[in-house]
């Protein structure tokens, strides 16, 4: 299972194909900077949210794509950012706090994944579970002991395209990240820990270190996103803020786009954005029913995602043309070559 | 005292509750997030029951019980048995019965919201006051825990001293060397599910006794069995037992001393030093 395109896991220099790979990305990124300037009103509040849940999507994949270990706390995380912003906002700059955000939900997630990511990855699963309901309780409670309102007030004075260029930016810091990890000797652990956590043991891997350093890395995303969006909410309270829907739509989106793949999740975010503002319109009293509903029929009928999807009918294209070399073969070469790379390294360090 | 007395009888009903998940994970070994669905609508149906007839709480148990036992065996055999036959290994079935009992629990709650709403339900049932050492403690919790204290012991009988019993045990220990002795797996595990699901709503309508809900409470409770769990050792029914009793009495002292709001987080610092000093819980085995 490999996250970026190229699985040459571990190799220095970028090849001329990722140059290429990066410059393509960047324009993208440019031409879908331009659409607040095309968009307004109703569609750029739902470019919003498809930027927001992408940013999310994809750092939750970040940690939970190679490994396997299903985070549920997003919803926590965020709700730490949106607090964060919405606790400091008189007493700090707005950019100190998005920073702020981002090392207060790392500080969480370290907690959080050295007590549970050492051991079996179901403890890890419950523990997320519950994850933003503690914090909630916890947020209420201080809260009522400093004997401040139930709610804050956010007043940051930014406009709906300023928004948009925020989250558009977090994401493709997020992508960059997701990439750069992707080629690194970390994503490659995390690959192998993913396929075989006892494999990956024995490799020499420290297992425990390389969760842990990831959840991280996911979890002050999610934070930044939500300390992104406060001031867009204004009013901040902690029923809202740590919300488990946050969690349940970041997963169904990016398993409906697929996990194996870093580009996956926004092929999930924009349908089920769409679909989503379908049902909350037509539908506002069946919204938790629909939404689990949704959530089955992507675990049932496409298990892959529609990354999946979408490989399977190139795959058998290629199988067809008989052009192409098979993706294992593939995929074996690399992990071959990077073996080798990673033994040679191993040495030189020694010597 | 008091914290003790309360812990006491708030553990023991929990007691039920944690028993029902033990079976479904111990046992059939899906780990079930739907676990707190299952208990709102057991006490949701107990609500009900009393509102429509006045009758005691206690005789919806022989509706509410049955009710479970068969949705949750349907849930087996038409969610759950595809999946089991679809995993490659232990590890992918876990990540999917994870992904599909969350998704079960949404449906749920979404269910629940259709047919109850979405406000706070109780009702005043023997709310009077009984005197245990001179302290007085509602009636209705001591009932609660004698009748979650029956069940258990009816549980742990039957798992001990029948063939069937025997058949769960071995399969919680084994099941593939449970297959070479002539179990039927799939059967067993069904059966398992089923009642964990039986058990926990009988729990959910005990609570339902002297506890107020609201649809979204779920998860609470889910995470509340999960940790029981957890703590008492995977597999184990005394474990469960003696777990739950604790998490009765770090909730009530947490309640009690510090502020009624933070139950949740006494549960998470519990599991927290489970995690960290023993992680295979109380009377669980240390797996290789």
């Amino acid at each position: 299972m490999s996250i970026v395109d190229t699985p040459q896991a571990v190799r220095s220099g970028i090849t001329p194909r990722e140059w290429r790979n990066l410059s393509i990305s960047a324009a993208g990124f440019i031409v879908v900077g331009f659409v607040p300037l095309v968009f307004g009103g109703y569609a750029l509040q739902l470019t919003i949210s498809i930027a927001m849940y992408t940013a999310l999507a994809t750092s939750w994949l970040l940690f939970s794509g190679p490994t396997n270990y299903i985070a549920l706390s997003t919803a926590a995380f965020f709700g730490i950012g949106m607090y964060t912003v919405a606790g400091g906002i008189d007493l700090l700059p707005y950019p100190v706090l998005i920073a702020a955000a981002g090392v207060a939900g790392a500080a969480l997630a370290a907690v959080v994944g050295l007590a549970t990511l050492r051991v079996s990855g179901v403890y890890f699963v419950i523990f997320s579970l519950g994850l933003a309901e503690l914090v909630r309780q916890i947020m209420t409670w201080l809260q009522h002991v400093l004997g401040t309102m139930s709610g804050l007030y956010v007043t940051v004075d930014r406009s709906e395209p300023i928004y948009f260029w925020q989250l558009l930016l977090l994401t493709a810091v997020v992508y960059l990240v997701g990439w750069w990890i992707g080629r690194s000797r970390l994503g490659f652990a995390l690959r192998i820990i993913g396929n075989d956590e006892l494999v990956a043991v024995h490799c020499g891997i420290n297992t425990a270190r390389a969760k842990v350093i990831l959840f991280i890395i996911s979890s002050a995303f999610a934070s930044i996103a939500g300390a992104l969006v406060a001031p867009r909410w204004g009013y901040v309270e902690p029923v809202v803020a740590f919300s488990p829907f946050v969690s349940f739509q970041v997963v169904i989106m990016a398993l409906l786009g697929g996990t194996h793949r870093l580009w996956g999740p926004v092929l999930g975010v924009i349908p089920f954005v769409l679909l989503w503002e379908l049902i909350s319109i037509e539908f506002p009293n069946q919204t938790t029913l629909l939404l689990g509903v949704c959530f089955l029929l992507i675990v049932y009928v496409i298990p892959n995602g529609l990354v999946g999807l979408i490989e399977d009918v190139w795959h058998r294209r290629a199988k067809a043309g008989g052009a192409a070399p098979g993706a294992l073969q593939r995929m074996l070469d690399a992990s071959a070559g990077s073996m080798k790379n990673m033994l040679q390294r191993g040495k030189s360090r020694n010597a | 005292m008091d914290i003790v007395i309360i812990g006491l009888l708030l553990g023991g009903t929990y007691a039920l509750m944690a028993v029902g998940l033990q079976l479904q994970y111990g046992v059939a070994r899906i780990m079930n997030l739907a676990n707190g669905e299952t208990l709102i609508a057991g006490a949701f149906s107990t609500f009900w029951f009393y509102a429509a007839t006045q009758a005691s709480p206690l005789y919806a148990l022989f509706l509410v019980v049955p009710a479970a036992f068969v949705l949750n065996w349907a849930i087996y055999r038409v969610l759950i048995l595809p999946l089991v036959r679809r995993a490659k290994s232990q590890g992918k079935l876990e990540v999917d019965s994870i992904l599909a009992t969350f998704g079960i629990s949404f449906i749920s709650v979404g269910v629940l919201l259709a047919i109850f709403g979405g406000e706070y339900l109780d009702y005043s049932y023997l709310a009077q006051p009984i005197f245990i050492f001179g302290e007085r403690y509602g009636l209705n919790r001591v009932v609660a825990f004698l009748a979650s204290a029956l069940l258990c012991a009816a549980l742990y009988l039957w798992l001990h001293k029948t063939r069937t019993g025997l058949a769960l045990r071995a399969v919680a220990v084994n099941p593939s060397a449970s297959g070479l002795v002539a179990i039927n797996v799939a059967r067993t595990s069904a059966l398992a599910f089923a009642l964990g699901g039986a058990v926990t709503a009988a729990g959910g309508g005990l609570l339902s006794m002297f506890l107020t809900f609201d649809v979204s409470l779920g998860v609470v409770f889910t995470l509340k069995a999960l940790v029981i769990v957890i703590l008492g050792g995977v597999g184990d029914i005394r474990g469960t037992i003696v777990a739950a009793f604790i998490l009765g009495f770090a909730e009530t002292a947490v309640a009690t001393l510090v502020d009624p709001g933070l139950t949740l987080a006494a549960a998470y610092v519990l599991f927290m030093i489970v995690l960290l000093v023993r992680p295979e819980g109380l009377f669980g085995r240390r797996t290789a």
